[in-house]
C-alpha cells in the first residue's frame, strides 16, 4: 500500500496495463508530450514510445472513430477526451458507433476501448470543462459507464475497464485529481466493475453518489453524526453501467431513507434511475420520501457562481436531516 | 497475447497512373472512350479474365440491386439503395484490392458489389435487407466492415483500421467508400486530416454520383472538386472517370500501392452518376432535371465495359446470358436462405455486450415471461 492521489493512481494504472499488454495503445489530445494537461499520462511517451503513445490532432470525433477500427484491427485503444465536455463533439461516434460495434456487427467485433475523460466542477475552468454528463451515456447501450471515486478505485477500476471487452466511459473527478488521497494496493489489483462499495457504513439513511460526490457524501455523514446524532451509510455506486441494483437496494431495506447526489442538472439525471429503482425495488422500506441533491436545470455555470451549483456538504446535510424528520 | 508491432515494410510501387500528376491537373482519369469501343488512356496490366470477372460483377450487382427494391416493393425487404449507374466506381475499386489483407468498409450502396470479398458479403445483404441481425456480421476472417448508416462514420474507422495495421507492419490498406453528401461531414474532414499526419495506408473512395437525396453537388460544396480538398491534408486528391471500370481499377491500384510503400492516402473521387432514387423511399422526379439524367443514359458503365470486351472477343451475348444466369443464381439463393433465416424474438439482447447486464438479463426473462403468456411463443 501507498498513500497517491488519484491521478498518480491512474498514471501508475496506465504504465502497468501498458507493459502488461502490448496491444495497449495511449492517444489524445496532448497525451505524449505534455503527459496530459492534468499529467494523467506523464512518462508513457519515455517509457513506451511514440507508436504507442500517440498527440493527436485537436478532433474528438475521430479520436473515438478511430479507437473503432483499432478495436477492430486487435488493439486495446485507451483515448483520453481532455475534458468530457467536448465529447459531445464526438458523441456521434461514442453513441452511434463505439457503443455499437459489438452489436452492429452481431458479435464479430469486440470493442476493447477504454475512453479516459476528467469532468466536473469547482475549479475555476471555462465554460464546457466542468459538465456532468454521465447519464447521458447511460443511454447508449453498449457503453459501461464507471466513476471512481478513490484513488485505489481508480487503479482497480482502471485495470478492469482495459481488459473489459466492452467500451467503457473511464470519467475521472477533476477536482479529485489531486484532493482525493488514499492507500492505493501495490501491483496486480482489479475491482470489478458493477460493484457498489460502501463507504461508510450507517444505519439511519443511505447517501448514494458516485464520483467526486462520494467525499461530498462522506464528509456530510460525518457532520451529521458528529452534529445530529445521524448514522449515515455512504454508498458509492463506482459503475453507473452495470449497475448494482442488489447493493442499493439491501441498503435502502435496511435504512428505509435514501438520497442521492449528483452533480448534473437534476431533471433526468442519473439520480432519477438510482430513485425509480428504489421506489420499484424497496418500495415497502421506506420510511420517507427518497430525496436528490444535484445540480440545477440550468447549463454549468462560470466560476463566480458554480460553489452554489455544484451539490456540497451542507445541501448534503439538509437533505439527509429533511428526510430523517430531524427538526431543522 | 501481445501484437508486435513493427514498421511499414518497403514495396516498390506499381506501374499505372501517376497520382501526383492527376492531382496537381485536376484532369478526370480515363481509360476507356464513353462508348467503350476504344481506349483514351492505356488499360491496367490486367489478365483478361479478371478484367471478365469485374463485368460478371458488375452485371450480379446491378440484378441483385433491382432484385432488393422490388422486393421492398413486395413487402419482403426493407428500403433499399439502388447502386444502378455506380457499378464501376465500386467494382473497379474493389477489384484492385487484395482480399487477404485490404478492409472495405461501405456506405450502405455497395455491398451488392463486393462478391470479390465472397458471396457471404451479399448473403448477409439479404439479411440485412430482411432486418435480420445477423445481417451486420461479415463472419471472420472476411475483411469487410457492416453497412454504415450515419454518413461518413466509416470514415475515421478506416483510419483506424489502417493506423493498426501500420503498426503492426501487415500489408493492407483501408478502403472505405462514402459519397458526395458525405464529403460534406466533419467525420470526413477529421479522419482525412489524421491520416495525412499519420501517413495512414487508407483510400478514402469519394463515390461523387451527383446528388445527396435532392441535393446536388453544388448545393453540398463550392470546392473546384471533391478531389481538390485533398490538397489541404498534405495528400493526393485524384479525380476519375467513375463509369469506366479500368481507370477506377488503375487509380485504385496505384492508391495501394502508394499507400503500401508508406507514401499516405490517396482521395479518389469517382465521378458517376446516381441513375435511380436515393433510395426505395424517395422519388427523384421531384428533384433531378429530367434532361440531365438522359444525359447520363448513354454513358452507362455495364455497356460500357461490355463493349469494351466485346471488342476484344472476350464477351458476347452467351456470354451475357451466362452472367444474368449465375447472377440469378446467386441472387435466388442467397435471398432464398435469407427468406428462410428464422430469429429468437428477444435477440435484440444479444451482442449489446460481451455479458449482458444483469438488468438486462432480467428484462429478457420478463420479456420471455410475457411471450409465453400473451402468444405462446418462447425463445
Amino acid at each position: 500500500m501507498a498513500v497517491m492521489t488519484m491521478v498518480e493512481a491512474i498514471n501508475q494504472t496506465l504504465h502497468e496495463e501498458m507493459a502488461r499488454d502490448g496491444r495497449v495503445l495511449v492517444f489524445g489530445q496532448d497525451v505524449a508530450r505534455n503527459g496530459g494537461v492534468f499529467r494523467a499520462t506523464e512518462g508513457l511517451l519515455n517509457t513506451f514510445g511514440d507508436r504507442r503513445v500517440v498527440d493527436t490532432p485537436l478532433a474528438e470525433g475521430v479520436i473515438i472513430g478511430t479507437a473503432v477500427g483499432l478495436a477492430a484491427e486487435g488493439l486495446v485503444p485507451v483515448p483520453e477526451i481532455q475534458f468530457l465536455g467536448f465529447a459531445w463533439q464526438a458523441f456521434h461516434q461514442l453513441a452511434g458507433q463505439l457503443a455499437r460495434l459489438r452489436y452492429r456487427s452481431h458479435g464479430r467485433f469486440d470493442a476493447p476501448v477504454t475512453v479516459r475523460a476528467p469532468f466536473g466542477g469547482g475549479v475555476r475552468t471555462p465554460e464546457l470543462h466542468s459538465e456532468a454528463l454521465e447519464a447521458q451515456f447511460v443511454q447508449c447501450p453498449g457503453l459501461k459507464v464507471v466513476l471512481p471515486g478513490s484513488a485505489a478505485d481508480a487503479k482497480g477500476l482502471l485495470a478492469s475497464a482495459i481488459r473489459d471487452p466492452d467500451p467503457v466511459m473511464f470519467l475521472e473527478p477533476l477536482k479529485g485529481y489531486r484532493l482525493i488521497k488514499d492507500d492505493v494496493p501495490e501491483g496486480e489489483y482489479l475491482v470489478p466493475l458493477g460493484q457498489a462499495r460502501v463507504v461508510r457504513p450507517g444505519d439511519d439513511v443511505t447517501v448514494i453518489a458516485w464520483s467526486a460526490q462520494v467525499e461530498v457524501a462522506r464528509k456530510a455523514a460525518d457532520v451529521l453524526a458528529i452534529e445530529h446524532g445521524l448514522s449515515a451509510e455512504v454508498l458509492d455506486l463506482r459503475s453507473l453501467v452495470p449497475l448494482d441494483i442488489e447493493a442499493i437496494v439491501s441498503s435502502v431495506e435496511r435504512t428505509g431513507r435514501a438520497v442521492v447526489i449528483q452533480e448534473a442538472p437534476l431533471s433526468a439525471g442519473f439520480a432519477s434511475e438510482v430513485v425509480a429503482t428504489i421506489c420499484e425495488e424497496a418500495f415497502y422500506s421506506l420510511e420517507a420520501p427518497v430525496a436528490r441533491v444535484s445540480g440545477y436545470d440550468v447549463p454549468y455555470p462560470v466560476g463566480m457562481l458554480e460553489d452554489r451549483y455544484v451539490p456540497d456538504v451542507d445541501r448534503v446535510v439538509a437533505a439527509v436531516r429533511r428526510v430523517c424528520d430531524d427538526a431543522q | 497475447m501481445t501484437v508486435n508491432l513493427r514498421p511499414v515494410p518497403d514495396e516498390t510501387p506499381a506501374p499505372g497512373p501517376s497520382l501526383d500528376e492527376l492531382n496537381a491537373t485536376g484532369e478526370l482519369y480515363r481509360v476507356l472512350s464513353e462508348d467503350g469501343t476504344g481506349t483514351v488512356g492505356a488499360p491496367p496490366a490486367l489478365p483478361d479474365a479478371e478484367v471478365v470477372a469485374m463485368l460478371d460483377e458488375m452485371v450480379k450487382a446491378r440484378a441483385a440491386s433491382d432484385r432488393l427494391f422490388a422486393l421492398q416493393r413486395q413487402g419482403r425487404g426493407g428500403t433499399h439503395a439502388p447502386i444502378h449507374g455506380q457499378e464501376a466506381a465500386v467494382v473497379g475499386a474493389v477489384a484492385a484490392l487484395d482480399p487477404a489483407w485490404d478492409w472495405v468498409l461501405p456506405q450502405y450502396r455497395e455491398p451488392v458489389a463486393l462478391g470479390r470479398y465472397g458471396p457471404e458479403i451479399f448473403e448477409r445483404f439479404c439479411l440485412y435487407q430482411r432486418g435480420h441481425p445477423e445481417g451486420g456480421h461479415i463472419p471472420a476472417p472476411i475483411r469487410v466492415f457492416p453497412v454504415q448508416i450515419s454518413l461518413a462514420a466509416q470514415v475515421p474507422h478506416a483510419l483506424g483500421l489502417a493506423w493498426a495495421m501500420q503498426l503492426k507492419g501487415d500489408p493492407g490498406v483501408a478502403c472505405v467508400f462514402f459519397g458526395d453528401g458525405a464529403s460534406s461531414e466533419g467525420d470526413f474532414y477529421e479522419a482525412a486530416n489524421f491520416a495525412g499526419v499519420l501517413k495512414a495506408p487508407v483510400v478514402f473512395c469519394c463515390v461523387n454520383n451527383g446528388w445527396a437525396i435532392s441535393t446536388p453537388l453544388s448545393q453540398q460544396t463550392a470546392a473546384e472538386s471533391l478531389a481538390a480538398k485533398a490538397r489541404a491534408f498534405g495528400f493526393p486528391g485524384v479525380r476519375v472517370d467513375g463509369n469506366d471500370a479500368l481507370a477506377v481499377y488503375a487509380v485504385t491500384a496505384a492508391a495501394r500501392a502508394r499507400a503500401l510503400a508508406g507514401g499516405g492516402p490517396t482521395l479518389i473521387e469517382a465521378v458517376t452518376y446516381r441513375m435511380g432514387p436515393h433510395t426505395t423511399a424517395d422519388d427523384p422526379k421531384r428533384y433531378v432535371p429530367a434532361e440531365e439524367r438522359a444525359a447520363w443514359e448513354g454513358r452507362d458503365p455495364i455497356a460500357r465495359l461490355r463493349a469494351y470486351l466485346e471488342g476484344r472477343g472476350l464477351w458476347d451475348g452467351a456470354r451475357q446470358a451466362a452472367a444474368d444466369a449465375a447472377a440469378t443464381a446467386t441472387i435466388d439463393a442467397a435471398w432464398d436462405k435469407a427468406e428462410a433465416a428464422t430469429v429468437d424474438p428477444t435477440a435484440f439482447f444479444d451482442h449489446v455486450y460481451a455479458t449482458p447486464t444483469p438488468r438486462m438479463e432480467r428484462q429478457r426473462a420478463e420479456l420471455n415471461e410475457r411471450l409465453t403468456e400473451v402468444d405462446g411463443t418462447e425463445a
